[in-house]
């Protein structure tokens, strides 16, 4: 178990540099993830943690040490990645058996540690096969069981569940969990999936193009993002953004949107009167009601739990999630309201958090 | 009622595969029919023609005599050479083949790790595979023949070496060096393409496991190209027991008869002495070896080649 701390780490391919000066610390049994777009430089990270990509600046501590020239397997590092990598031509046991082999360990505390990591994630009956003969979710947990029999300070994963169907995933999601509450072990995870960093993370790192956008814990990131772009990337269905000028209606805040209808906004609005603003509604803040914002229903997504409604307002597309089951149909006229208070104020160039 | 549903069921696929046969079966067969023409008079018949023969005293002018397997018989009991040639040629093919897989995973690792120019060194190592045998042979001739490069080379370095082609010994080594030249390309080159198709993730897990580069190339890369491997080395072993042109070139079989092969030996007989029924017997004796050769090396495989990758 040990803290990873990362300071300004950049990372650079000849020319390119992908990684601007990336600082960001886990505490000692800390669940971290790593979210962000395809291509934001999540995996470069965690491969240059794992050792597995050089550091061109910066450093990186595991434990107490820095890390930086140190081979993947003095890290005390154990990483899974999202095709497993499981050896085709061993046994799930021989697997899991490899780098205590290669660490010369005698025979029986192989065996003792491989048997501890196959009762924990249920891998007893398969220790003889080889990799080919198990199923997605099977491979994964072996991929996980070769990490574990390493004991290591800190656990790597590279989108592990993004080979599973959506059922599976849920599913791994909580085996991950668990194995994290029973370890206690620092786990730093990537994934693309914001209902994965959602669920599973102590703390939250948005990345987007070789930046950290944010860092915080599941519900900092989503009750305060600190730009339009976390907004908009966590949660589902995404943020609405509605860009416009903030005017006084007499008394009452409004955003002045070109082409469509006005926006009430709420008090914390008033010191923007007469600049531009954009304004930020998560689509279950939105509700239909008497009177309110002018829209017309495009198309309706029930799904069980809730109904998400693609609405137009003006010529911007909106999306609504409501809880109460309602009879609307695709080209009806209705009214929006929405919860002001929890409303998100944002500065349309920059896109910085405003309130 | 049970029964002609049963047939019913058998029938339902025929008709089906049938058709298959007349409409586009036929179409196939005419586009195959050049070469099929090809192979069942070049290939076919020649191999049905040969066994034939083998049982026979044809010596290529005048009739045939049936004679049994007499040509086998003294092959194996009387011909003084036989023993001599099958040693030669074993003696070749293990030598040739230990030394050309070593040699080529080894330059096919090499090219692997390189930074840079892999596709340049790809192709100057393949550049051998497209040059005729023969005009490697010859130019081998040349460099090892009495007073050529090799000698003028040894006598500049003072070692006391001339003449390998005339030397019982060192004959056979000139050859297997030259096959050597003209053989390894076409292996590294096979081999190259299996250790880059080896993903990456395998290794990248390995190096987290604390496996150093040489425990990754034995417990990693060569299991997985394991396929390839064997691939090679049986087809390198069936060519080496066929080894005819470098020999017929450089030493002719000598000196005396410590190069002949059973290659050479079937040209020998056949199209020297025209013992034509003779020349197929020991061509038999050839493909009855390369099949057993073959054989014992697919038995063996089971406890080295991995086909799971
Ligand atoms: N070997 C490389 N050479 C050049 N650019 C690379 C290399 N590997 C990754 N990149 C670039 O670095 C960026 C980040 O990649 P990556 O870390 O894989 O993104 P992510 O995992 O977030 O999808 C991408 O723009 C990618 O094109
Ligand atoms: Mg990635």
């Amino acid at each position: 178990m040990a803290k990873l701390t990362i300071r300004n780490a950049v990372k650079r391919y000849g020319a390119l540099e992908v990684l601007h000066g990336i600082s960001v610390a886990a505490q000692d049994g800390e669940f971290v993830v790593l979210v962000g777009p395809s291509g934001c430089g999540k995996s470069t990270l965690l491969r240059m943690i794992a050792g597995l990509e050089s550091i061109s600046d910066g450093e990186i501590e595991i434990g107490d040490r820095i890390v930086n020239d140190l081979e993947p397997n003095e890290r005390d590092i154990a990483m899974v990645f999202q095709s497993y990598a499981l050896y085709p031509h061993m046994t799930v046991r021989d697997n899991m058996a490899f780098s205590l082999k290669l660490a010369r360990r005698s025979k029986q505390e192989i065996e003792r540690k491989v048997d501890d990591a196959a009762a924990i994630l249920d891998l007893a009956a398969l220790l003889d096969r080889y990799p080919r003969q198990l199923s997605g979710g099977q491979r994964q947990r072996v991929a996980m069981g070769r990490a574990i029999v390493r004991n290591p300070a800190v656990f790597l994963f590279d989108e592990p569940l993004s080979n599973l169907d959506a059922k599976l995933r849920m599913q791994m999601r909580t085996e991950i969990k668990t194995l994290h509450q029973r370890l206690g072990t620092t786990m730093v995870y990537v994934t693309h999936d914001q209902m994965e960093a959602m669920t599973m993370a102590d703390r939250i790192v948005v990345m987007r193009g070789g930046h950290i956008e944010q860092i915080g814990s599941p519900l900092e990131v989503y009750d305060a993002p600190a730009n339009s772009f976390v907004a908009g990337f966590i949660g589902s269905p995404s943020m609405n953004f509605i860009d416009g000028t903030v005017v006084d209606g007499g008394g009452a805040l409004e955003l002045e949107v070109a082409h469509g209808p006005r926006w009430p906004l709420p008090d914390k609005a008033r010191s923007y009167v007469g600049r531009s603003l954009r304004l930020g509604v998560r689509p279950e803040h939105i509700g239909i009601s008497e009177q309110g914002v002018q829209s017309q229903v495009i198309i309706i997504e029930p799904t069980g739990s809730d109904t998400h409604l693609q609405l137009q307002t003006g010529q911007q597309s909106i999306v609504a999630a409501v809880r109460d089951r309602i009879t609307v149909s695709p080209g009806q006229p209705i009214q929006l309201r929405y919860d002001a208070q929890k409303a998100h104020l944002f500065d349309p160039t920059s896109g910085n958090r405003l309130n | 009622m049970m029964l002609g549903k049963h047939t019913d069921m058998i029938a339902r696929p025929r008709p089906r595969s049938r058709k298959w046969f007349r409409g586009e079966g036929w179409t196939a067969l005419f586009f195959l029919l050049p070469g099929l023409i090809g192979i069942v008079l070049f290939l076919v018949l020649p191999i049905l023609a040969s066994i034939v023969l083998s049982f026979t005293n044809w010596q290529l002018l005048g009739s045939a005599r049936f004679v049994g397997i007499s040509n086998y018989v003294r092959l194996i009991t009387t011909d003084p050479q036989f023993w001599t040639v099958l040693r030669n040629t074993l003696f070749f093919t293990v030598e040739y083949l230990v030394l050309n897989i070593i040699i080529s995973l080894g330059l096919a690792t090499w090219i692997s790790s390189l930074k840079i120019g892999q596709r340049w060194f790809r192709v100057i190592f393949f550049l051998p595979t497209f040059t005729p045998l023969i005009a490697v042979a010859m130019v081998w001739m040349l460099i090892f023949t009495s007073g050529g490069l090799f000698d003028s080379l040894m006598a500049s370095l003072s070692v006391p070496l001339a003449g390998v082609l005339n030397d019982r010994t060192l004959a056979m080594q000139a050859v297997v060096l030259t096959s050597i030249w003209a053989g390894v390309g076409y292996n590294t080159v096979l081999f190259n393409a299996a250790l880059d198709m080896v993903p990456a993730t395998y290794l990248e897990a390995a190096r987290i496991d604390g496996a150093t580069a040489w425990d990754r190339f034995w417990k990693i890369r060569l299991p997985l190209i394991s396929p390839t491997l064997f691939f090679g080395t049986v087809m390198t072993a069936i060519t080496s027991l066929q080894v005819f042109d470098q020999i017929y070139v450089m030493t002719k079989g000598g000196p005396g008869s410590s190069t002949a092969t059973l290659g050479y030996a079937i040209y020998q007989r056949g199209f020297q002495n025209f013992q034509m029924g003779y020349a197929s017997a020991i061509a038999w004796v050839m493909f009855a070896l390369i099949m057993a050769l073959t054989a014992l090396q697919f038995w063996f495989q089971r406890k080295w080649v991995h086909y799971d990758a």
